[in-house]
């Protein structure tokens, strides 16, 4: 049985994936955000990146404080359940003298553009953006007359990012990756996607992926390269693994509001760090045992025929 | 401390509970972050416990332990009847017709039930950039019936918002019918000093106001001439013991009261 080896360094997955001027997306819905990649981006010096996410959030928004985005693709940009994202509003606003472009949608719309990218097609429909301002905003939003039925719906144009960075709890060598509870749009977005960065918090042999094939979402065969990266996505979080880590989420606005202090946390959390394993010796001590997910396991199922 | 009687409710606590009363046992309800999240967990908590809540980041019949900080938090995967992709929360559940009650707030509401959640200002050159629509459009467009839950200012309650996100009854003088939109829109405007609901023609009508609110004082808060109903009820308000369960059981750390 031949297997190839993706492992890999997130710094040689980025470097090898990621160029000026690449459009990307680093998934998750609250879950599995990998800030390890977007870290790494930053330190990088990656520039002119378009940034393309449903919900991009607080490594978004550090991606556009340290200067790497040019344009900004996305339904719904905020702090969940806290506030603004500063870097992103200083930008976004009419006195900026950094405007950032942003091309906007609803979750339905953008997701709607992965769909039909994901399946192959140039675009798809969907029965929304009646009367409101969203399509008038956005030219991409078109409407088709359903051959069938004559009913007028909207349609999005297929989205290929050129790099997807899915995190999820196990793969193996190859690519092949298993994900539990919130599951976002990562199917979706890595089919949809040229190149694909599959990041672990653990590598586990093929047979444990084979032993529960229903749980993988993402096959190995679209997959490029494979990084392990355990904690890779603090402060979000990984179900099974850690919690949100919501006091940092809350501890943020007062961080990100200021120019200063941001610059100043990127410089100690981002640039002052070579890697991951650097970040997390940084954290106070005993959050990640506070953090560590209480176990909670599942009936086992069975495949056999 | 659980002897100690609860001094009056604050505007949070009295529209998270008054939200709640319109929630019936056995809904099927679309949960947003913030206040609808509270009152969502507050009906079901009392009077609705088989409340039925699916959350758009793809938790379906959660029951969270905790006050989730955001609707993607991990309490809300654990003991859920279903986790599904937001492909099929959007598209099976929400576009196929399954949500019976949607939940939404915003920066700006009409007199028709419009919401704006974009921007302030222009379009394309924005005073104040807000966080955009998120799932709000879609929910508005295909939720069977809409709560609205907003606190009151001229600021807020505006005669024409300046961006429509999520659209109510009444956009440019085309009606939801005429535009074919398949939910049927905002049906409860829920503020801090009353209730308004929406009439025949789609236009919001205060039917309601708290405790020692004079309908003035609404007017007041509001930027457009407000309809007032012939006869004005007086809003519910939490007891006690509802308050107690609020502060000390579903929000103790006051993320949203």
């Amino acid at each position: 049985m031949s297997t190839t080896n993706k492992l890999c360094s997130m710094k040689e997955a980025i470097s090898a994936s990621v160029k000026n001027g690449s459009s990307l997306v680093i998934d998750g819905f609250t879950h599995l955000i990998c800030f390890a990649a977007g870290h790494e981006i930053i330190r990088q010096g990656i520039k002119d990146l378009t940034a393309i996410r449903l919900t991009p959030d607080l490594v978004y928004d550090q991606l556009i404080e340290a200067g790497c985005v040019k344009k900004l693709v996305f339904s719904w940009a905020g702090n969940p359940g806290v506030g603004s994202l500063h870097a992103l509003r200083r930008r976004g606003e009419a006195n900026s003298p950094q405007r950032l472009e942003l091309d906007e949608y609803s979750h339905f719309g953008l997701l709607s553009r992965f769909l039909a990218a994901s399946a192959g097609l140039p675009f798809w429909p969907l029965n929304n953006y009646f009367g409101g301002d969203i399509a008038q905003a956005n030219p991409a939003i078109k409407t088709v007359q359903c051959p069938y039925t004559g009913q007028t719906l909207a349609t999005v144009p297929a989205l290929h990012p050129d790099v997807a960075i899915i995190h999820c709890q196990r793969a193996d060598v190859e690519g092949n990756a298993q994900v539990w509870g919130l599951l976002g749009s990562q199917k979706e977005v890595a089919f949809a996607a040229r190149k694909v960065i599959v990041v672990a918090e653990q590598i586990v042999p093929t047979e444990v992926i084979r032993r529960d094939p229903n749980r993988t979402v993402v096959p190995g065969i679209i997959v490029s390269h494979v990084v392990h990266e355990p904690w890779g996505c603090h402060p979000s979080f990984v179900q099974g693994f850690y919690d949100r880590d919501n006091d940092f989420y809350v501890k943020w606005e007062d961080i990100s509001r200021q120019p200063e202090t941001y610059q100043a946390y990127l410089q100690e959390f981002v640039y002052g760090v070579k890697d991951r394993q650097e970040y997390l010796k940084k954290l106070e001590s005993g959050l990640l045992d506070k953090l560590r997910a209480k176990p909670r396991m599942s009936e086992g199922v069975d495949y056999g025929y | 401390m659980a002897t100690e009687t609860q001094t009056g409710a604050s505007a949070s606590e009295r529209m998270a509970y008054r939200a709640s009363q319109e929630l019936h046992d056995g809904n099927v309800v679309f949960v947003g972050i913030g206040l609808p999240n509270l009152a969502c967990n507050l009906a079901r908590a009392t009077h609705a416990p088989g409340l039925f809540m699916i959350y758009e980041s793809g938790a379906v019949g959660a029951i969270p332990e905790r006050l989730p900080v955001s609707i993607g938090d991990p309490s809300l995967v654990t003991d859920s009847l279903a986790v599904v992709s937001q492909a099929d929360i959007f598209q099976c559940l929400l576009q196929r017709g399954h949500i019976e009650v949607g939940f939404l707030g915003g920066a700006q509401v009409d007199k028709w039930g419009n919401i704006n959640t974009t921007v302030i200002g222009d379009y394309a050159n924005p005073k104040v950039r807000l966080p955009g629509s998120g799932g709000a459009c879609e929910i508005a467009v295909h939720a069977r019936r809409l709560l609205i839950i907003m606190r009151m200012s001229k600021r807020t309650f505006v005669e024409r918002c300046d961006f429509v996100t999520s659209p109510g009854h009444r956009m440019n003088g085309k009606s939801r019918a005429e535009l074919g939109m398949p939910g049927g829109g905002p049906t409860c405007l829920i503020t801090d000093l009353g209730v308004m609901e929406f009439d025949a023609t789609g236009e919001a009508v205060l039917t309601e106001v708290y405790p020692g609110v004079t309908p003035e004082a609404v007017q007041a808060a509001c930027g457009w001439k407000l309809k007032v109903a012939d006869t004005l009820k007086t809003a519910s308000v939490p007891d006690d013991a509802t308050l107690r369960l609020l502060r000390e059981r579903l929000d103790p750390q006051r993320l949203y009261l």
